[in-house]
This record gives structure tokens, sequence and C-alpha cells, in this order.
């Protein structure tokens, strides 16, 4: 029969050196920052992208459509290899080409910048749909009312969209907390890949892969808590729909 | 609390029909400029990089791309047939049944696949040996493989994923269908079985194709244990011949095919079933 101490030995977790917890929790406050970091760029880079795709030129739409395409036809792991790779290396060689020394980018600012890219073209998608759910007149009655391309977008379209974008976004905010995980693959240490180090070198698989889960889930209903509140709050006034 | 329902973002994530470019739309002056300097770029990619590996890699993957498409219609597959009782239990079920689905979805939707992965492949892999009913038993020479664990952590998430989209389809066909084929006399399974089952299946088919394309795209997690599929053979390119972007950008156009061609496929599908109004 099996010995069971690997199984309840709980002083691995403990989070002073000798246990890992400390070393389990580093790691996902790292993943925390990257996923508000590229979920934040990721936002930035689908306000740019949803209003490009609606109203920009023959040119600038097409260009965002292959974005898009790209990003939802090849796998988040490839799509992050071939990013931390060409975007570390366009750096290092933009620095050579003006006679600076070339830098080591940090995995944090890489991971950031390929989850963010990843994401964008996700939450372009979703704030198009949100903001072609707007209804026209409110847009025209703005322009009718002599406002500037921006004014009505901060005034008027960003606000409206926000409750037909909010189930949207905020799924997008789990799927970039889970994304970080990828990031194991290039060796950034956020949570999945410390854990599996700390599992390696202690042989408790079991016990580590289940704690950095629970870890995970965590962060998942937590945010769910706040989600729930915000879009409440977006969808104050609004009839409910049927 | 639960998570929002799946679909909104699932069609803006995944690539579905309706994103694919019809034939007139390539015949646009602006179109025809940009396809132009796309050839030019993909022609100097050819010409300036390196390409001299592949035929030597061609077969491997040739091999590999089987390998990928066999971890996705299987586990999608048994996803499915794992997903129908998922979403049944969670709209008719007992309250335990119900609360063990939900409780299931919400776990494995809530924690990263390839943690799971590792959590099955690590975890269990170390965790069988010591036990020698196990050791001794028929199924041991396949879980000493790596692949009957990829296979099972992505038809877990895919059948929780699927359950959440699954229920909302069970739970949205319309009572009076289900009435009418009581009141015709109907046995409860009979009703499931002609009714329920295939109108479900109807009003999900979108986000089920959707889904499907997702799953695609998980399925390079599995190179992380150790089973060869395209991925894991363009990972060994780039180990033999230290090529950086080469052999990356052949395999995201070799996934991009692969996603375009499912989409394709998937619209014949859909085209194929008739629906009648909206």
């Amino acid at each position: 029969m099996a010995d069971p101490a690997p199984f309840i030995n709980w002083s691995l977790l403990a989070l002073s050196p000798p246990g890992w917890g400390g070393v389990l929790l580093s790691g996902l406050f790292n993943s925390i920052q990257i996923a508000v970091g590229g979920y934040s760029l990721g936002l930035l880079l689908g306000v740019g992208g949803a209003f490009g795709k609606l109203y920009g030129g023959p040119i600038l739409k097409d260009l965002l459509e292959c974005y898009t395409t790209i990003v939802r036809a090849v796998p988040e792991l490839v799509l992050i290899l071939l990013l931390y790779y060409a975007g570390t290396d366009l750096i290092n060689q933009a620095l050579g080409l003006v006679g600076l020394p070339s830098v080591d980018i940090s995995g944090l600012a890489a991971g950031i910048f390929v989850i963010g890219v990843v994401q964008g073209a996700y939450s372009t998608e979703v704030l198009r749909g949100a903001i072609k759910a707007v209804p026209a007149g409110q847009i025209e009655a703005a322009r009718a009312f002599g406002m500037s391309p921006v004014k009505v977008m901060g005034r008027i379209t960003l606000p409206a969209m926000l409750p037909y974008a909010i189930p949207g976004l905020s799924n997008l905010w789990l799927i970039a907390t889970k994304d970080t995980a990828l990031l194991a693959v290039v060796g950034f240490s956020e949570l999945t890949l410390v854990t599996r180090q700390a599992a390696g070198s202690t042989k408790a698989y079991l016990l580590f892969f289940l704690a950095a889960g629970a870890l995970y889930l965590a962060l998942t209903l937590v945010s769910n808590v706040f989600i729930g509140i915000i879009e409440r709050r977006a969808r104050r006034g609004l009839v409910k729909a049927a | 609390m639960t998570i929002p329902p799946p679909d909104e973002t699932t069609h803006a994530m995944a690539f579905t029909p309706e994103d694919l470019p019809t034939a007139a739309s390539f015949f646009q002056p602006h179109r025809i400029l940009l396809m132009i300097i796309f050839a030019g770029i993909v022609l100097s990619a050819a010409w300036f990089m390196r390409w001299d590996w592949l035929p030597q890699y061609l077969p491997k993957l040739g091999w590999g791309i089987v390998v990928t498409l066999a971890m996705l219609f299987s586990t999608a597959f048994l996803g499915f047939l794992f997903a129908v009782p998922l979403g049944l239990v969670q709209v008719t079920g007992p309250w335990p049944l119900k609360l063990l689905a939900s409780g299931f979805c919400t776990v494995i939707r809530g924690t990263p696949l390839l943690l799971q992965l590792w959590l099955l492949y690590y975890g269990l892999g170390s965790l069988f040996p010591q036990f020698p009913e196990i050791r001794n038993s028929f199924l041991w020479p396949y879980l000493r493989e790596s692949w009957p664990y990829g296979v099972a952590a992505l038809t877990i998430s895919f059948a929780a994923y699927e359950g959440e989209v699954m229920r909302g389809a069970f739970a949205g066909v319309p009572a009076g269908e289900l009435e009418a084929g009581r009141a015709f006399g109907m046995s409860r399974w009979t009703v499931f079985r002609h009714i329920w089952l295939p109108r479900a299946i109807h009003r999900a088919l979108p986000t089920l194709n959707g889904e499907t394309v997702l799953q695609l795209k998980s399925t390079p997690l599995v190179a992380t244990i150790t089973v060869i599929d395209v991925y894991a053979v363009i990972s060994k390119v780039r180990q033999d011949t230290y090529l950086t972007y080469e052999p990356l950008l052949l395999l995201a156009l070799i996934y991009m095919c692969l996603t375009g061609i499912l989409v394709i496929l998937f619209r014949k599908l859909e085209n194929r079933i008739p629906t009648r109004g909206a």
C-alpha cells in the first residue's frame, strides 16, 4: 500500500523558506501583475482597434482584420513564443541601429507585452460588437449638438457601450489570468512554473499542483464577485433582458 | 456566483464562419495593393530566410499534424459525450448532482489548462507507480505513455466548457415542444432522444463549433508533456537548427491553415442543417 505521508505534509506549504508557500504566493503576485498589465494594454489596443475597425479607412480596417484573424487562428502558445523572441529581438536590433548597447528585457515587461497583444485582438472584437449595439440615434444626436468625434467617444459611445461590453470583457479578464500560465513555457516564474519547480524538488506533485489550482480558483472567484458588482452598477437603469 | 455565460466571448474569440472572406471581397483596389505588398513580404521571407531544413523534417511534420488532429477530434468527441450529461443534470437533475456538475464546471473553468495537464501528468503519473494493483493491470502500458494524460486533460477541459454551453442550450428549448412530445405519449427517454437533445444541439451548434476551434488552439499544450504533435516537431527543429523565426512562422501558418479548413467544414455542416426563420 502506498505511503500517504506526501499528501499531508502541510509543512511544505509553509511561508518561510523550508516550505514553498512564500514562493507560490510571489508567483501568484507575478501572475496577477502580468494579468493586470496585459489586460490594460489589451483594453487600450481593443478600444483603438474597435474604433479603427468601425470608423477607419479601408486599409486600416483590413490591417486590423488581419491582426484579429491571426490572433484568433494561431494558438496562444505559438503567439507567445513568436512575440517573446521577436519583441525582445526587435528592440535590441533597434537599439543596435542607434548605437546603444543591447538591453535585457525584463520577463515582466515581455509578458505584459505578449498577453496584451493577444488580449487586444479579443477586446477589439468584444468592443466592436458593443459599440455597434449603441443606438445610432444617440451618436447622431451628439454630433448634431456639435460635439467633436473625441467628445462623442468620451461622453456617449464609451459609456453607452459599457453594459454590452462588460460580460465579454469580464470573460477576457478571466482568460487573461489563465493565459499567464502559458508564460511558464518561456521560463517566466509565474505561479504555474514555480509550482512545477516546487513540486519537482520536493516530489510532492499532487500537493503543489492542487495548491496552485486553489490559488487560481480563488483568483477567479474573487474576480467574479467584483465582476458582479461592476455589472450591476453598469446595468443600473437598464431594462432587464427577458 | 457563477461565471458569466461564455457565448459572447466564444464568438468574439473563436474564428467563426462569418469571418471567412467571400470571393468578391478580394477584388477591391486597395486589397489588391495590400495583397501585392503581402506577397512581396512572403516571397522575401521565402528567399532571405533559411528553409533548407524543411525537406528533412517534412515526414515528421506531417505525422505531427496527424497527432494534433487526432488529439483535437478525439478530445472534442469524448468531451462532448461528457458535456451532454453535465448540461442535462444542471437543468433537470436532483440538487446534489446539480451542485456537483456546476462545481466541476466552475473548478475546471477557473484554473488554467496547463496546470490541469501538469497535475494529471506529474501528479497522477507519480502516484500510479506506487500502487501494485495499477502496475499489474492491463492499463499500465498506456499509463506509462504521456498521451493518455493529454487526452484526459483536454477532454475534461472541453467537457467543462461545453457542459456550460449545453446547459444553456437545454434550458433554451421551449417547454411547449417537450410538453407536446409528452402529450403524444412519448416516454421521457423518447422525448429526450427525439426532441430535447436534437433541438439543444441545433441551438448550440455555432457555439460548439467555436469551442472546437478554440480546442485546436489548446492542443499544443500537450507538447509540454512530451506528446509529439506538430508543435513538438517544430520545437525539435528549433533545437536542432538554432533558428528562431522560420520554424515558428511555419507553425503559425500551419495552425492558420488548420483553423481555416476547420471553419470551412463547419460552415458546410451548419448550412446543411435547415433553419426556418431567422
